[in-house]
Protein backbone atom coordinates (compact mmCIF):
# COMPACT_ATOMS: atom_id res chain seq x y z
CA UNK A 1 0.00 0.00 0.00
CA UNK A 2 2.95 2.33 0.61
CA UNK A 3 4.25 1.94 -2.87
CA UNK A 4 2.11 4.60 -4.07
CA UNK A 5 3.13 6.78 -0.94
CA UNK A 6 7.11 6.32 -1.30
CA UNK A 7 7.39 6.54 -4.80
CA UNK A 8 11.79 6.42 -6.03
CA UNK A 9 11.78 9.74 -7.36
CA UNK A 10 10.34 11.06 -3.41
CA UNK A 11 12.75 8.71 -1.29
CA UNK A 12 16.00 9.90 -3.73
CA UNK A 13 14.58 13.82 -2.76
CA UNK A 14 14.42 12.99 0.72
CA UNK A 15 17.96 11.72 0.63
CA UNK A 16 19.75 14.03 -1.40
CA UNK A 17 17.53 17.26 -1.51
CA UNK A 18 18.08 20.07 -3.81
CA UNK A 19 18.02 23.45 -2.91
CA UNK A 20 19.23 23.23 1.00
CA UNK A 21 20.48 26.60 2.47
CA UNK A 22 19.70 30.11 2.81
CA UNK A 23 19.41 32.74 0.54
CA UNK A 24 21.17 35.35 1.65
CA UNK A 25 19.00 38.69 2.30
CA UNK A 26 16.23 36.93 0.92
CA UNK A 27 12.63 36.80 1.73
CA UNK A 28 12.34 34.48 4.41
CA UNK A 29 9.50 32.66 6.43
CA UNK A 30 9.68 29.63 8.90
CA UNK A 31 6.52 27.15 9.25
CA UNK A 32 6.91 24.46 11.18
CA UNK A 33 3.60 21.31 12.59
CA UNK A 34 3.97 21.53 16.33
CA UNK A 35 2.47 18.20 16.78
CA UNK A 36 5.12 16.44 14.46
CA UNK A 37 8.27 18.20 14.50
CA UNK A 38 8.18 19.37 10.67
CA UNK A 39 9.87 22.83 10.56
CA UNK A 40 11.19 24.52 7.59
CA UNK A 41 13.10 27.83 6.90
CA UNK A 42 12.42 28.81 3.53
CA UNK A 43 13.83 31.60 2.22
CA UNK A 44 13.63 33.16 -1.90
CA UNK A 45 15.17 36.27 -4.39
CA UNK A 46 12.85 37.56 -6.16
CA UNK A 47 13.83 40.04 -8.81
CA UNK A 48 11.20 41.89 -9.85
CA UNK A 49 8.26 39.13 -10.34
CA UNK A 50 10.48 36.38 -10.62
CA UNK A 51 12.04 33.91 -8.54
CA UNK A 52 15.47 33.40 -8.85
CA UNK A 53 16.41 31.68 -6.33
CA UNK A 54 14.78 29.56 -3.41
CA UNK A 55 16.36 27.49 -0.80
CA UNK A 56 15.27 25.66 2.30
CA UNK A 57 16.64 24.67 5.60
CA UNK A 58 14.25 21.96 7.05
CA UNK A 59 13.99 19.20 9.63
CA UNK A 60 11.06 16.11 9.14
CA UNK A 61 9.71 13.24 7.62
CA UNK A 62 10.36 12.12 3.89
CA UNK A 63 7.32 13.87 2.44
CA UNK A 64 8.26 17.26 3.73
CA UNK A 65 11.50 17.10 2.78
CA UNK A 66 10.89 15.43 -0.54
CA UNK A 67 8.59 18.22 -1.17
CA UNK A 68 10.76 20.93 -0.06
CA UNK A 69 13.21 19.79 -2.23
CA UNK A 70 10.56 19.74 -5.23
CA UNK A 71 9.03 22.93 -4.86
CA UNK A 72 12.08 24.99 -4.69
CA UNK A 73 13.34 23.04 -8.20
CA UNK A 74 9.86 23.98 -9.69
CA UNK A 75 9.33 27.58 -8.62
CA UNK A 76 12.84 28.78 -9.59
CA UNK A 77 12.73 30.58 -12.53
CA UNK A 78 8.88 31.64 -12.33
CA UNK A 79 7.12 34.48 -12.25
CA UNK A 80 4.60 34.62 -8.77
CA UNK A 81 1.56 33.91 -11.42
CA UNK A 82 3.12 31.25 -12.80
CA UNK A 83 4.01 29.61 -9.16
CA UNK A 84 0.42 30.77 -7.72
CA UNK A 85 -0.64 28.47 -10.80
CA UNK A 86 1.03 25.45 -9.68
CA UNK A 87 0.23 26.24 -6.05
CA UNK A 88 -3.08 25.88 -6.97
CA UNK A 89 -2.54 22.73 -9.04
CA UNK A 90 -0.64 21.19 -5.71
CA UNK A 91 -3.23 21.93 -3.84
CA UNK A 92 -6.39 19.95 -5.91
CA UNK A 93 -4.00 17.38 -6.28
CA UNK A 94 -3.64 16.73 -2.57
CA UNK A 95 -7.99 17.42 -2.49
CA UNK A 96 -7.47 13.98 -4.82
CA UNK A 97 -7.72 15.32 -7.98
CA UNK A 98 -6.04 13.99 -10.86
CA UNK A 99 -3.02 16.09 -11.35
CA UNK A 100 -2.13 18.31 -14.08
CA UNK A 101 1.35 16.84 -15.02
CA UNK A 102 2.16 19.60 -17.27
CA UNK A 103 2.65 22.10 -14.54
CA UNK A 104 3.58 19.59 -11.77
CA UNK A 105 6.24 18.01 -13.20
CA UNK A 106 7.97 15.99 -10.87
CA UNK A 107 5.65 16.65 -7.98
CA UNK A 108 2.61 13.97 -9.52
CA UNK A 109 4.87 11.86 -7.45
CA UNK A 110 3.01 13.37 -4.35
CA UNK A 111 -0.45 12.66 -5.45
CA UNK A 112 -0.33 9.23 -3.79
CA UNK A 113 -0.21 11.26 -0.10
CA UNK A 114 -3.88 12.27 -0.82
CA UNK A 115 -4.92 8.79 0.21
CA UNK A 116 -3.04 9.19 3.26
CA UNK A 117 -5.11 12.43 5.06
CA UNK A 118 -2.93 12.35 8.22
CA UNK A 119 -0.06 13.13 5.89
CA UNK A 120 -1.54 15.53 3.40
CA UNK A 121 0.14 18.17 6.33
CA UNK A 122 3.80 17.15 5.27
CA UNK A 123 3.33 17.35 1.85
CA UNK A 124 1.85 21.46 2.07
CA UNK A 125 4.20 22.41 4.50
CA UNK A 126 6.50 24.18 2.13
CA UNK A 127 3.57 25.01 -0.12
CA UNK A 128 1.91 26.75 3.03
CA UNK A 129 5.43 28.57 3.79
CA UNK A 130 5.35 29.82 0.38
CA UNK A 131 1.57 31.00 -0.12
CA UNK A 132 2.34 33.06 3.19
CA UNK A 133 5.64 34.92 1.74
CA UNK A 134 4.63 35.29 -1.43
CA UNK A 135 0.26 35.76 -0.47
CA UNK A 136 -0.63 33.58 -2.90
CA UNK A 137 -4.17 32.37 -1.05
CA UNK A 138 -6.74 34.16 -2.93
CA UNK A 139 -9.55 31.56 -1.35
CA UNK A 140 -10.03 30.17 -5.00
CA UNK A 141 -9.34 26.62 -4.32
CA UNK A 142 -11.32 26.26 -0.66
CA UNK A 143 -9.85 25.35 2.88
CA UNK A 144 -6.47 24.17 2.72
CA UNK A 145 -6.28 20.44 2.43
CA UNK A 146 -3.75 20.56 5.42
CA UNK A 147 -6.01 22.04 7.88
CA UNK A 148 -5.88 19.71 10.00
CA UNK A 149 -4.37 18.50 13.47
CA UNK A 150 -1.27 16.07 12.35
CA UNK A 151 0.79 13.63 14.23
CA UNK B 1 6.47 -17.66 28.66
CA UNK B 2 3.64 -15.83 30.95
CA UNK B 3 0.53 -17.16 32.31
CA UNK B 4 -1.26 -14.45 30.00
CA UNK B 5 0.10 -16.40 27.41
CA UNK B 6 -2.10 -19.34 27.54
CA UNK B 7 -5.09 -17.00 27.96
CA UNK B 8 -4.36 -15.63 24.41
CA UNK B 9 -7.50 -17.64 22.65
CA UNK B 10 -9.29 -16.57 25.77
CA UNK B 11 -8.35 -12.83 25.08
CA UNK B 12 -9.30 -13.15 21.13
CA UNK B 13 -13.05 -13.93 22.16
CA UNK B 14 -12.64 -10.91 24.62
CA UNK B 15 -11.19 -8.67 21.92
CA UNK B 16 -12.81 -9.31 18.59
CA UNK B 17 -11.14 -5.97 17.26
CA UNK B 18 -8.16 -8.19 17.36
CA UNK B 19 -9.71 -10.64 14.82
CA UNK B 20 -9.46 -7.42 12.47
CA UNK B 21 -7.60 -7.21 9.35
CA UNK B 22 -5.45 -3.68 8.30
CA UNK B 23 -4.51 -3.05 5.04
CA UNK B 24 -4.94 -6.89 4.58
CA UNK B 25 -2.76 -8.30 7.56
CA UNK B 26 -4.04 -9.41 10.90
CA UNK B 27 -4.41 -6.50 13.00
CA UNK B 28 -0.76 -5.93 15.51
CA UNK B 29 -2.24 -3.31 17.86
CA UNK B 30 0.40 -1.70 19.96
CA UNK B 31 -0.95 1.53 21.34
CA UNK B 32 -2.29 0.95 24.44
CA UNK B 33 -0.69 3.48 26.11
CA UNK B 34 -2.61 6.35 23.88
CA UNK B 35 -5.59 3.87 24.36
CA UNK B 36 -6.37 0.52 25.09
CA UNK B 37 -8.92 -1.92 22.94
CA UNK B 38 -12.34 -2.77 25.13
CA UNK B 39 -13.27 -6.28 25.76
CA UNK B 40 -16.26 -7.71 25.64
CA UNK B 41 -17.69 -7.47 29.35
CA UNK B 42 -17.22 -3.88 29.20
CA UNK B 43 -19.57 -2.99 26.32
CA UNK B 44 -21.96 -5.79 27.92
CA UNK B 45 -21.98 -3.23 30.41
CA UNK B 46 -22.46 -0.15 28.70
CA UNK B 47 -25.34 -1.77 26.25
CA UNK B 48 -26.88 -3.07 29.69
CA UNK B 49 -26.98 0.09 31.02
CA UNK B 50 -28.01 2.12 27.83
CA UNK B 51 -30.78 -1.04 27.13
CA UNK B 52 -32.00 -1.52 30.55
CA UNK B 53 -31.19 1.25 33.31
CA UNK B 54 -30.68 4.68 31.27
CA UNK B 55 -31.72 7.42 33.78
CA UNK B 56 -29.95 10.16 35.29
CA UNK B 57 -28.73 9.63 38.73
CA UNK B 58 -29.48 10.98 42.28
CA UNK B 59 -31.93 13.33 41.84
CA UNK B 60 -35.00 10.98 40.07
CA UNK B 61 -37.49 9.18 42.46
CA UNK B 62 -38.69 6.79 39.51
CA UNK B 63 -37.17 3.24 39.56
CA UNK B 64 -34.92 3.15 36.69
CA UNK B 65 -33.06 6.54 38.41
CA UNK B 66 -32.31 4.48 40.72
CA UNK B 67 -31.19 1.65 39.43
CA UNK B 68 -28.60 3.73 37.89
CA UNK B 69 -27.60 5.39 41.16
CA UNK B 70 -27.10 2.33 42.15
CA UNK B 71 -24.98 0.83 39.56
CA UNK B 72 -23.42 4.28 39.23
CA UNK B 73 -22.31 4.60 43.11
CA UNK B 74 -21.26 0.70 43.13
CA UNK B 75 -18.64 1.71 40.49
CA UNK B 76 -17.22 4.23 42.86
CA UNK B 77 -17.09 1.75 45.36
CA UNK B 78 -15.65 -1.00 42.86
CA UNK B 79 -13.14 1.59 42.02
CA UNK B 80 -11.56 2.46 45.60
CA UNK B 81 -11.62 -1.68 46.10
CA UNK B 82 -9.56 -1.24 43.31
CA UNK B 83 -7.11 1.01 43.93
CA UNK B 84 -7.27 -0.10 47.79
CA UNK B 85 -8.44 3.07 48.75
CA UNK B 86 -10.06 3.15 52.05
CA UNK B 87 -13.40 5.24 51.40
CA UNK B 88 -15.44 5.78 48.61
CA UNK B 89 -15.62 9.34 49.22
CA UNK B 90 -12.02 9.75 48.02
CA UNK B 91 -12.80 8.29 44.12
CA UNK B 92 -14.31 11.74 42.17
CA UNK B 93 -15.03 11.47 38.47
CA UNK B 94 -13.75 13.36 36.21
CA UNK B 95 -13.17 13.51 32.45
CA UNK B 96 -9.83 11.92 32.10
CA UNK B 97 -6.85 11.94 33.84
CA UNK B 98 -5.63 15.23 32.24
CA UNK B 99 -9.00 16.54 33.79
CA UNK B 100 -8.04 15.58 37.14
CA UNK B 101 -4.30 16.53 37.18
CA UNK B 102 -5.74 20.52 36.48
CA UNK B 103 -8.65 20.01 39.02
CA UNK B 104 -5.57 19.17 41.67
CA UNK B 105 -3.80 22.34 40.42
CA UNK B 106 -6.58 24.54 39.98
CA UNK B 107 -8.56 23.93 43.10
CA UNK B 108 -5.59 22.27 45.68
CA UNK B 109 -2.81 24.35 44.16
CA UNK B 110 -3.46 27.71 42.93
CA UNK B 111 -5.02 29.03 46.20
CA UNK B 112 -1.77 27.89 48.23
CA UNK B 113 0.91 28.93 45.93
CA UNK B 114 2.54 32.35 45.73
CA UNK B 115 5.95 34.19 44.44
CA UNK B 116 8.83 32.25 46.19
CA UNK B 117 6.54 28.69 45.97
CA UNK B 118 7.97 25.92 43.80
CA UNK B 119 6.38 22.93 41.93
CA UNK B 120 8.44 19.84 40.67
CA UNK B 121 7.91 18.09 38.58
CA UNK B 122 10.08 15.48 36.43
CA UNK B 123 11.82 15.37 33.15
CA UNK B 124 9.81 13.26 31.69
CA UNK B 125 6.22 14.18 31.95
CA UNK B 126 3.65 13.90 29.84
CA UNK B 127 2.11 17.62 29.02
CA UNK B 128 -0.87 16.82 30.85
CA UNK B 129 1.48 16.55 34.23
CA UNK B 130 3.54 19.95 33.12
CA UNK B 131 1.28 22.05 30.77
CA UNK B 132 -1.58 22.15 33.76
CA UNK B 133 1.68 23.69 36.04
CA UNK B 134 2.58 25.99 33.80
CA UNK B 135 -0.90 27.41 33.77
CA UNK B 136 -1.07 27.36 37.49
CA UNK B 137 2.60 28.87 37.83
CA UNK B 138 1.38 31.75 35.69
CA UNK B 139 -1.45 32.62 37.47
CA UNK B 140 0.33 32.27 41.36
CA UNK B 141 3.93 33.27 40.52
CA UNK B 142 5.51 29.95 41.71
CA UNK B 143 8.07 28.65 39.69
CA UNK B 144 8.44 25.33 38.32
CA UNK B 145 11.35 23.33 39.18
CA UNK B 146 12.33 19.39 37.60
CA UNK B 147 13.99 16.43 39.10
CA UNK B 148 16.25 15.20 36.24
CA UNK B 149 16.51 11.95 34.13
CA UNK B 150 20.00 10.11 34.51
CA UNK B 151 21.40 9.15 31.11
CA UNK B 152 19.35 5.62 31.05
CA UNK B 153 16.57 7.78 31.50
CA UNK B 154 16.17 6.93 34.90
CA UNK B 155 14.89 9.82 37.83
CA UNK B 156 18.59 10.94 39.28
CA UNK B 157 17.57 9.93 43.00
CA UNK B 158 20.92 11.44 43.87
CA UNK B 159 19.22 14.94 43.26
CA UNK B 160 16.38 14.19 45.18
CA UNK B 161 16.93 16.72 48.19
CA UNK B 162 18.60 19.53 45.90
CA UNK B 163 15.07 19.60 44.29
CA UNK B 164 12.44 19.17 46.66
CA UNK B 165 13.59 21.21 49.54
CA UNK B 166 12.16 23.42 51.76
CA UNK B 167 10.07 25.91 49.13
CA UNK B 168 8.43 23.35 47.43
CA UNK B 169 4.97 22.86 47.93
CA UNK B 170 4.14 20.53 45.52
CA UNK B 171 5.61 17.86 43.58
CA UNK B 172 3.70 15.74 40.92
CA UNK B 173 5.06 13.28 38.45
CA UNK B 174 4.36 10.05 36.58
CA UNK B 175 4.47 6.42 38.05
CA UNK B 176 5.29 5.31 34.07
CA UNK B 177 6.45 7.52 31.63
CA UNK B 178 4.73 7.28 28.68
CA UNK B 179 7.67 7.57 26.93
CA UNK B 180 10.55 5.54 28.69
CA UNK B 181 8.18 2.67 29.72
CA UNK B 182 10.80 2.95 33.03
CA UNK B 183 8.54 1.77 36.51
CA UNK B 184 9.71 4.83 38.49
CA UNK B 185 10.25 5.10 42.38
CA UNK B 186 7.32 6.99 43.01
CA UNK B 187 7.60 6.23 46.75
CA UNK B 188 11.14 7.70 47.09
CA UNK B 189 9.69 10.53 45.72
CA UNK B 190 6.70 10.45 47.89
CA UNK B 191 8.30 10.35 50.87
CA UNK B 192 10.92 13.31 50.01
CA UNK B 193 7.80 15.60 49.37
CA UNK B 194 6.14 14.73 52.44
CA UNK B 195 9.50 15.11 54.58
CA UNK B 196 9.34 19.06 53.36
CA UNK B 197 5.74 19.64 53.81
CA UNK B 198 4.48 19.41 50.36
CA UNK B 199 1.44 17.19 48.83
CA UNK B 200 2.44 14.87 45.75
CA UNK B 201 0.27 13.56 42.95
CA UNK B 202 1.13 10.80 41.35
CA UNK B 203 -0.31 10.84 37.36
CA UNK B 204 -0.70 6.96 37.10
CA UNK B 205 -2.11 7.19 33.66
CA UNK B 206 0.27 4.28 32.70
CA UNK B 207 0.38 2.19 35.73
CA UNK B 208 -3.36 1.66 36.83
CA UNK B 209 -4.90 -1.47 35.22
CA UNK B 210 -1.65 -2.50 34.30
CA UNK B 211 -0.13 -3.51 37.58
CA UNK B 212 -1.02 -3.68 41.12
CA UNK B 213 -1.88 -0.11 42.35
CA UNK B 214 -2.12 0.19 45.93
CA UNK B 215 -2.41 4.29 46.69
CA UNK B 216 -2.17 3.79 50.48
CA UNK B 217 0.75 2.08 49.87
CA UNK B 218 2.16 4.59 47.52
CA UNK B 219 1.34 7.45 49.99
CA UNK B 220 0.37 10.24 47.50
CA UNK B 221 -1.78 12.96 48.35
CA UNK B 222 -3.56 12.66 45.02
CA UNK B 223 -3.65 9.80 42.34
CA UNK B 224 -5.01 10.15 38.87
CA UNK B 225 -6.03 8.35 35.75
CA UNK B 226 -8.24 7.55 32.55
CA UNK B 227 -10.26 5.36 32.07
CA UNK B 228 -9.69 4.26 28.58
CA UNK B 229 -6.09 3.17 28.77
CA UNK B 230 -7.17 0.23 31.43
CA UNK B 231 -9.92 -1.08 29.10
CA UNK B 232 -12.70 1.22 30.18
CA UNK B 233 -14.74 3.51 28.22
CA UNK B 234 -13.67 6.80 26.65
CA UNK B 235 -14.19 10.22 28.56
CA UNK B 236 -13.81 9.16 32.17
CA UNK B 237 -11.11 9.92 34.46
CA UNK B 238 -10.68 9.36 38.17
CA UNK B 239 -9.31 11.10 41.34
CA UNK B 240 -8.05 9.61 44.08
CA UNK B 241 -7.32 12.03 46.73
CA UNK B 242 -6.28 11.87 50.51
CA UNK B 243 -10.18 12.70 52.63
CA UNK B 244 -7.98 16.23 54.36
CA UNK B 245 -7.42 17.79 51.05
CA UNK B 246 -10.23 16.47 49.07
CA UNK B 247 -12.33 18.24 51.91
CA UNK B 248 -9.60 21.02 51.88
CA UNK B 249 -10.34 21.65 48.35
CA UNK B 250 -13.00 24.67 47.13
CA UNK B 251 -14.92 23.28 43.61
CA UNK B 252 -13.91 24.12 40.52
CA UNK B 253 -16.71 23.92 38.57
CA UNK B 254 -20.37 24.73 40.02
CA UNK B 255 -23.72 23.32 38.68
CA UNK B 256 -26.25 20.92 39.87
CA UNK B 257 -25.20 18.36 42.04
CA UNK B 258 -22.94 19.80 43.57
CA UNK B 259 -24.47 21.99 46.24
CA UNK B 260 -26.65 21.09 49.23
CA UNK B 261 -28.66 24.17 49.23
CA UNK B 262 -28.54 27.30 46.33
CA UNK B 263 -29.93 30.85 47.16
CA UNK B 264 -29.90 33.78 45.06
CA UNK B 265 -26.56 35.16 46.41
CA UNK B 266 -25.13 32.24 48.02
CA UNK B 267 -24.86 28.49 47.97
CA UNK B 268 -23.47 25.54 49.87
CA UNK B 269 -21.35 22.50 48.83
CA UNK B 270 -22.11 19.00 48.64
CA UNK B 271 -19.83 16.93 49.96
CA UNK B 272 -16.73 15.04 49.16
CA UNK B 273 -16.82 13.66 46.13
CA UNK B 274 -19.85 15.23 44.52
CA UNK B 275 -18.81 18.90 45.15
CA UNK B 276 -16.67 18.40 42.49
CA UNK B 277 -19.09 16.51 40.30
CA UNK B 278 -21.21 19.20 38.96
CA UNK B 279 -23.93 18.64 36.21
CA UNK B 280 -24.60 14.95 34.80
CA UNK B 281 -21.65 12.44 35.58
CA UNK B 282 -20.36 10.32 32.86
CA UNK B 283 -22.72 7.65 34.22
CA UNK B 284 -21.89 4.76 31.82
CA UNK B 285 -18.33 5.38 31.60
CA UNK B 286 -18.47 4.39 34.89
CA UNK B 287 -20.26 1.80 35.10
CA UNK B 288 -18.07 0.44 32.09
CA UNK B 289 -15.03 1.24 34.13
CA UNK B 290 -16.66 -1.45 37.02
CA UNK B 291 -16.50 -3.55 34.47
CA UNK B 292 -13.05 -3.31 33.36
CA UNK B 293 -11.63 -3.21 36.89
CA UNK B 294 -13.68 -6.86 37.24
CA UNK B 295 -11.76 -8.10 33.69
CA UNK B 296 -8.74 -6.99 34.80
CA UNK B 297 -8.91 -8.15 38.59
CA UNK B 298 -9.93 -11.81 37.03
CA UNK B 299 -7.27 -11.86 34.89
CA UNK B 300 -4.90 -10.67 38.14
CA UNK B 301 -2.99 -7.38 37.85
CA UNK B 302 0.26 -9.39 38.86
CA UNK B 303 -0.14 -11.95 35.67
CA UNK B 304 -0.96 -8.68 33.42
CA UNK B 305 1.93 -6.84 34.45
CA UNK B 306 4.37 -9.61 34.38
CA UNK B 307 2.98 -10.23 30.78
CA UNK B 308 3.33 -6.94 29.70
CA UNK B 309 6.47 -6.27 30.87
CA UNK B 310 8.01 -9.18 29.26
CA UNK B 311 7.03 -8.52 25.72
CA UNK B 312 8.26 -4.69 26.87
CA UNK B 313 11.69 -5.95 27.09
CA UNK B 314 11.74 -8.93 24.36
CA UNK B 315 10.80 -6.15 22.05
CA UNK B 316 13.64 -3.32 23.54
CA UNK B 317 16.12 -6.56 22.87
CA UNK B 318 15.07 -7.43 19.58
CA UNK B 319 14.68 -3.32 18.11
CA UNK B 320 18.04 -2.61 19.24
CA UNK B 321 19.15 -5.78 17.76
CA UNK B 322 18.36 -4.24 14.19
CA UNK B 323 21.39 -1.81 12.54
CA UNK B 324 20.35 1.72 13.22
CA UNK B 325 17.65 1.33 15.53
CA UNK B 326 17.55 2.64 18.75
CA UNK B 327 15.80 2.61 21.88
CA UNK B 328 14.76 5.46 24.19
CA UNK B 329 14.89 4.70 28.12
CA UNK B 330 15.95 1.81 30.30
CA UNK B 331 16.52 -1.69 28.91
CA UNK B 332 14.83 -2.87 31.95
CA UNK B 333 11.37 -2.78 34.35
CA UNK B 334 9.79 -0.88 31.77
CA UNK B 335 6.10 -2.12 31.53
CA UNK B 336 4.07 -0.48 28.67
CA UNK B 337 5.74 1.84 26.10
CA UNK B 338 8.92 1.11 23.65
CA UNK B 339 9.66 4.68 22.18
CA UNK B 340 12.44 4.44 19.17
CA UNK B 341 14.01 5.77 16.50
CA UNK B 342 15.58 4.23 13.08
CA UNK B 343 18.19 6.05 11.50
CA UNK B 344 17.65 8.21 8.15
CA UNK B 345 13.61 7.48 8.46
CA UNK B 346 11.68 10.11 10.41
CA UNK B 347 9.02 8.40 13.08
CA UNK B 348 6.14 9.30 10.43
CA UNK B 349 7.18 7.30 7.89
CA UNK B 350 8.19 4.95 10.35
CA UNK B 351 4.60 4.61 11.75
CA UNK B 352 2.77 4.70 7.91
CA UNK B 353 4.92 1.78 6.68
CA UNK B 354 4.40 0.14 9.77
CA UNK B 355 0.68 0.46 9.36
CA UNK B 356 1.13 -0.69 6.12
CA UNK B 357 2.10 -4.04 7.32
CA UNK B 358 -1.08 -3.97 9.78
CA UNK B 359 1.07 -2.82 12.89
CA UNK B 360 -1.01 0.22 15.04
CA UNK B 361 2.06 2.74 16.40
CA UNK B 362 2.39 6.04 17.31
CA UNK B 363 4.57 8.49 16.27
CA UNK B 364 5.72 12.06 17.16
CA UNK B 365 6.47 13.51 20.64
CA UNK B 366 3.83 11.79 22.23
CA UNK B 367 2.70 15.23 24.34
CA UNK B 368 6.35 15.03 25.86
CA UNK B 369 8.16 17.75 23.63
CA UNK B 370 10.47 18.77 26.65
CA UNK B 371 11.73 14.96 27.27
CA UNK B 372 12.41 14.90 23.76
CA UNK B 373 14.39 18.34 23.53
CA UNK B 374 15.92 16.86 26.74
CA UNK B 375 16.98 13.28 24.54
CA UNK B 376 17.94 15.75 21.50
CA UNK B 377 15.54 14.39 18.80
CA UNK B 378 12.39 15.95 18.05
CA UNK B 379 10.23 12.69 17.57
CA UNK B 380 10.11 9.38 17.83
CA UNK B 381 8.08 5.92 17.09
CA UNK B 382 6.33 4.20 19.46
CA UNK B 383 4.94 0.55 20.42
CA UNK B 384 3.29 -0.01 23.50
CA UNK B 385 2.53 -3.52 24.73
CA UNK B 386 -0.91 -4.40 26.88
CA UNK B 387 -2.40 -7.90 27.69
CA UNK B 388 -3.80 -7.63 24.34
CA UNK B 389 -0.20 -8.76 22.99
CA UNK B 390 1.39 -11.77 22.77
CA UNK B 391 5.08 -13.06 21.30
CA UNK B 392 4.46 -13.10 17.73
CA UNK B 393 3.34 -9.40 18.12
CA UNK B 394 7.02 -8.77 19.08
CA UNK B 395 8.32 -10.47 15.94
CA UNK B 396 5.47 -8.98 13.74
CA UNK B 397 6.89 -5.08 15.05
CA UNK B 398 10.75 -6.37 14.08
CA UNK B 399 9.67 -7.18 10.65
CA UNK B 400 7.46 -4.27 9.89
CA UNK B 401 10.70 -1.98 10.86
CA UNK B 402 12.80 -4.55 8.72
CA UNK B 403 10.60 -3.42 6.00
CA UNK B 404 10.81 0.14 6.99
CA UNK B 405 14.67 -0.13 6.45
CA UNK B 406 14.30 -1.84 2.96
CA UNK B 407 11.91 0.59 1.88
CA UNK B 408 14.19 3.70 2.75
CA UNK B 409 17.44 1.50 1.84
CA UNK B 410 19.27 0.91 4.83
CA UNK B 411 19.28 -2.03 5.34
CA UNK B 412 22.88 -2.83 5.41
Amino acid sequence: MFADLYQAIILEHYRNPSNVGLVEDGLQARNSHPSCGDKVLLSLRLDGQRISEAKFLGEGCSISQASLSMMTEAVTGQTVDEVKAVYQAFRRMLYGEEPNEELLGDMVALHGVSKFPARVPCATLGWETLALLLQLDDGSVGDDPSDQPCG
Amino acid sequence: MSALSELYERIVADFPILQRQVHGRPLVYLDSAASSLTPRPVVAALVDFYEQHRANVHRGLHQLSAEATDLFEGSRDRIARFLHAPRREQIVFTRGCTSAINLVAQAWARPRLGPGDVVVLSELEHHANLVSWQIVCRQTGAKLRYLPLTAEGHWDLTELARVIRDDVKVVAVAHISNVLGGLNPVEAVVAQAHRVGAVCLVDAAQSVGHLPVDVQALGADFVCFSSHKMCGPTGLGVLYGKLERLEAMEPLEGGGDMIVHVDWEESTWNQVPYKFEAGTPPIAEAIGLRAACDYLDELGLATIREHTQALTEAAVLALEELPGVKVMGPKQGRVGPVAFTVEGVHPHDVATILDGEGVAVRAGHHCAQPLHARLGIPATARASFYLTNRASDVDRLVAAVTTVQKVFGHVR
